[in-house]
């Protein structure tokens, strides 16, 4: 397994918002984490890189354990973060966005460098030189996930890339994500997006008001309209 | 014309100095988000540094000049490095105020540093060499130097945007002055980003202190000097803004050259004036942009303010009696001692009724304070109202000020309105010292003495007890009435506030009036306790004095001001008494408070004793956040 949560707890101030949730992602693997609005997605992939001080439980990345370390630290260790709002920084180029990402190569993970995640988004080769504030969002949410994978991570968590985004670059998303899998990145996918879920993920978890209500196939759970309705936006 | 071509000379030499000391402060802001109140300090040491640097090298070799200035520059940016690494560190985590705290402690210890090591005399530095005399520029001379200067500061600018556009590194940094979490989300080591960002201020500071060795003579007041004019740079600029901050310093060194020939009477708060314009009109100074939105979730206000338990009530009680009872044993010299340290925890619960309640954080409390003590002595002096009369003047003065003050302040938010709160408490300081005729200037206002009965130590302290007591009670009905529940949601959510119709400004408004009005109280005291009135009761170390106290006690409770305006009175006074060198102790006690309890005291006991008294009663053994 690349990534094991194991019974997460996360607190806004005395606001407990997770509860004992646990996953696992394995190598070369999607799963969608999928949930209402305030279900508690995002802050579980915060969590998980430690964003959220207020935690508790075991997070197990590539076989080492990250519970409790520092954001820069877990980072380091391999595991990327896109987050919901892309959060680009706008007074720099798209090529100095690409700048900060960068790590040093890492043993036995893939390596990403500025060409090959520009032939993968080829758009934002157009736009290299142009301040990030001023691409399209598109381009934009193209842009934070190749920041990102500046990083050779070995487990990326995506936040909702598909939202607010043209059909078309939604298929762009997923053929970005399944080139990440073949890769043998574990992809770990907060959505919504049932159908953009369902290109690119192998199984799903149901995450409502914190808790985990459901873990299957995505087959599984679309065959079964009732949970889908229950707790997805559908 | 040429006499208007020397003073716009003379405005560009002085912006130069003024934009190595804040720059420095800008790029710390914006990367670190502190306010660095000891960038002042730094930038006198350079140029004691520079002072005793300069005669040795000067000796060593020809040119030794030249070599003292960026080697003072250096020392300092290794002081810098110390400060960063040693303390800063520590507190990344506490909330931006109380590292805010911090640097003031560093302010106080270099401040008695400097003089235990340089002396009290001002210090006159050895001329540059090869430019001690003056040019002729059409027909007027001008310091050879001076002419160095003006080109040091664009250089200085060019560098700097070489720096933050060409290199990996301050790339780095120019993200992080957007949006430091992410930076660190992206894996970049962020203690060493900060390490480097904070030498490097440093070393700006030091050289700006340096390269005014042969301009003007070296003391131990310059620290506060520059600090609260750079603060004015950087707020005009923008803060984070290097571009800004240089325009800003060019803006205001050109206006002063000439302010002080047009109308030497308000050279004083000509910057000031400039600043509260242009954040009304910009409200993020002239090129300074939106910050990322906070997204740290150690919340300030994440224990709400709450009504005081039985418990603690029956301490407050048998304290009141211990006061009460007090006059019996205690002379006079101790009930005087008493007294002020009342009259500052009513100052300190209106400070805090302002920042932990209406959570608008004011640099300028002093302002209110200060009204009180004028109001109420001008009262008496000038229409001859007894005491009992006069004292009303005060607070009316002082909450007429903060109702005209925060109608501006309510506009802005965070460091923007702390910085304009400063501007106006330094406009009506430099009001207040230089309209001679009316509130006597720098002589003060004298004869400002109770009424017979009350002019007894005991009757004054029993005064003092009932109206600094009775007024700190009525500031906390006032907190949970329905006026401060909606200045609290205000506060913790302005969306959500504005979402269920609450008016925040005109909230925030009233919360102006409302702790103008009670320091006004504390400083129309402060003035028949002392007898007389000077402009310090209106000036900067007041308000810091104020803020000190806040943050001691604790931001997010009631009882942390008084707590932390008698902890620091009382151990001001007592230090004062035995040794010469009070600041620096207090400035020592200051770090260690802040690194040992991140909360303020008050908020330590809450968090941490209190739950361990609660306990037998067992009424919430829940599970709670770890
Ligand atoms: N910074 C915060 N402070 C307090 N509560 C928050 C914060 N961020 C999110 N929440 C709350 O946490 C819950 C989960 O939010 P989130 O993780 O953003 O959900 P999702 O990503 O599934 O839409 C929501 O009820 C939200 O209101
Ligand atoms: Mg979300």
């Amino acid at each position: 397994m690349k990534l094991e949560v194991h019974k997460l707890d996360a607190f806004y101030g005395r606001a407990q918002i997770l509860f004992g949730v646990t996953l696992k992602v394995a190598a070369g693997e999607a799963l969608a984490l999928l949930g209402r609005n305030g279900a508690g997605k995002s802050t579980m992939l915060r969590a998980i890189l430690g964003l959220v001080a207020a935690r508790r439980g075991r997070v197990v990345l590539d076989g080492r354990d990250i519970s409790g370390m520092a954001t820069g630290r877990i980072v380091r260790r391999g595991l990327g973060w896109v987050p919901e709002d892309r959060r680009i920084f706008t007074d720099l180029s798209v090529e100095e966005n690409l700048e900060i990402g960068r790590q040093p190569p890492r043993a036995g993970v893939p390596h990403w460098t500025v060409e090959r995640l520009f032939s993968l988004f080829p758009n934002l080769a157009e736009v290299r030189r142009r301040p990030a504030g001023q691409i399209s969002g598109g381009e934009q949410q193209m842009l934070t996930i190749s920041r990102t994978l500046m990083g050779n991570p070995c487990v990326i968590m995506l936040d909702e890339p598909s939202e607010g985004l043209a059909p078309l670059i939604v298929e762009r998303m997923a053929v970005a994500v399944t080139e990440m899998k073949r890769e043998g990145l574990g992809v770990l996918l907060a959505e919504q997006n049932l159908t953009f879920s369902r290109a690119v993920s192998d199984r799903a978890t149901i995450i409502e008001k914190g808790r985990i209500r459901f873990e299957g196939t995505l087959e599984c759970l679309l065959a079964d309209e009732a949970v889908a309705r229950a707790y997805l936006a559908v | 014309m040429d006499f208007l071509v020397i003073q716009f000379l003379n405005g560009l030499a002085s912006a130069s100095a003024l934009f190595l000391v804040a720059c420095g402060l800008s790029i710390i802001f914006g990367v670190m988000r502190i306010v660095n109140f000891a960038h002042g300090s730094f930038y006198m040491l350079g140029a004691y540094i520079a002072y005793t640097l300069a005669g040795p090298l000067m000796d060593w070799m020809p040119g030794g000049f030249w070599l003292a200035l960026p080697l003072a520059a250096l020392a300092v940016a290794m002081i810098g490095a110390l400060v960063e690494i040693t303390l800063l560190r520590r507190i990344y985590r506490s909330p931006e105020l109380f590292q805010l705290l911090a640097t003031f402690g560093i302010v106080l210890i270099v401040q008695d540093l400097v003089l235990i090591l340089w002396g009290p005399q001002d210090r006159l530095g050895p001329r540059a060499p090869g430019l001690e005399g003056a040019v002729n520029i059409l027909g007027s001379p001008f310091p050879a130097y001076d002419l160095l200067l003006i080109g040091l500061g664009p250089l200085v600018l060019l560098g700097l945007t070489l720096l933050f556009r060409r290199t990996r590194w301050g790339v780095r940094v120019r993200a992080a002055t957007q949006d430091r979490e992410m930076v660190e989300a992206l894996g970049i080591r962020q203690d060493r980003l900060f390490t480097a960002v904070f030498i490097l201020g440093a070393f700006l500071a030091g050289l700006g202190g340096a390269v005014q060795l042969p301009r003007a003579a070296v003391h131990h007041a310059m620290d506060l000097e520059i600090i609260v004019e750079t603060f004015v740079v950087v707020v005009v600029g923008g803060l984070g803004s290097v571009a800004g901050a240089y325009l800003a310093a060019v803006l205001l060194g050109v206006l002063n050259a000439f302010g002080i020939v047009v109308f030497p009477q308000i050279s004083l708060v000509l910057a000031f004036l400039v600043m509260a314009v242009v954040l009304v009109v910009r409200p993020l100074g002239l090129l300074g942009r939106p910050e990322a939105a906070s997204r740290s979730t150690t919340g300030l206000w994440d224990t709400p303010i709450r009504p005081m338990a039985r418990g603690r009530r029956d301490i407050v009680f048998v304290l009141a009696l211990v006061l009460a009872v007090l006059p019996v044993f205690a002379g006079s010299y101790l009930l005087t001692v008493f007294s002020e340290v009342m009259i500052f925890a009513l100052f300190a619960c209106s400070l805090h009724f302002l920042m932990g309640v209406g959570g608008m954080g004011s640099f300028g409390h002093a302002a209110y304070f200060g009204l009180g003590a004028y109001g109420a002595a001008l009262a008496m002096t000038q229409l001859g109202l007894p005491m009992e009369a006069a004292a009303f003047a005060g607070p009316v003065l002082a909450a007429a000020g903060a109702l005209v003050f925060g109608w501006f302040c309510v506009r802005l938010t965070g460091v923007y309105l702390a910085m304009l709160t400063l501007a106006f408490a330094q406009i009506t300081w430099a009001i207040a010292f230089q309209w001679d005729s009316v509130t006597g200037g720098d002589n003060g206002i004298l004869g400002v003495w109770p009424s017979a009965w009350a002019t007894s130590a005991a009757a004054f302290y029993y005064l003092t007890l009932l109206v600094a007591g009775g007024g700190i009670l009525l500031l906390r009905q006032f907190v949970f009435a329905p006026f401060g529940m909606g200045l609290r949601a205000c506060r913790d959510s302005p969306l959500r506030a504005d979402a269920i119709g609450i008016d925040r400004a005109a909230h925030q408004r009233l919360a102006f009036v409302v702790a103008g009005a009670f320091a006004g109280i504390a400083g129309s005291l402060y003035a028949f306790l002392k007898g007389s009135v000077f402009p310090d009761v209106l000036a900067i170390p007041l308000s810091v004095d104020g803020l000190v106290m806040v943050l001691l006690g604790g931001l997010q409770t009631l009882t942390g001001p008084v707590v932390g305006a008698a902890v620091y009175k009382v151990m001001r006074v007592f230090l004062a008494s035995w040794t010469d060198y009070w600041r620096l102790i207090i400035g020592i006690v200051i770090i260690a408070l802040v690194v040992a309890f991140p909360r303020g005291i008050v908020g330590y006991i809450q968090q941490r004793i209190a739950p361990l008294l609660d306990r037998p009663e067992g009424d919430q053994p829940k599970a709670g956040p770890p």
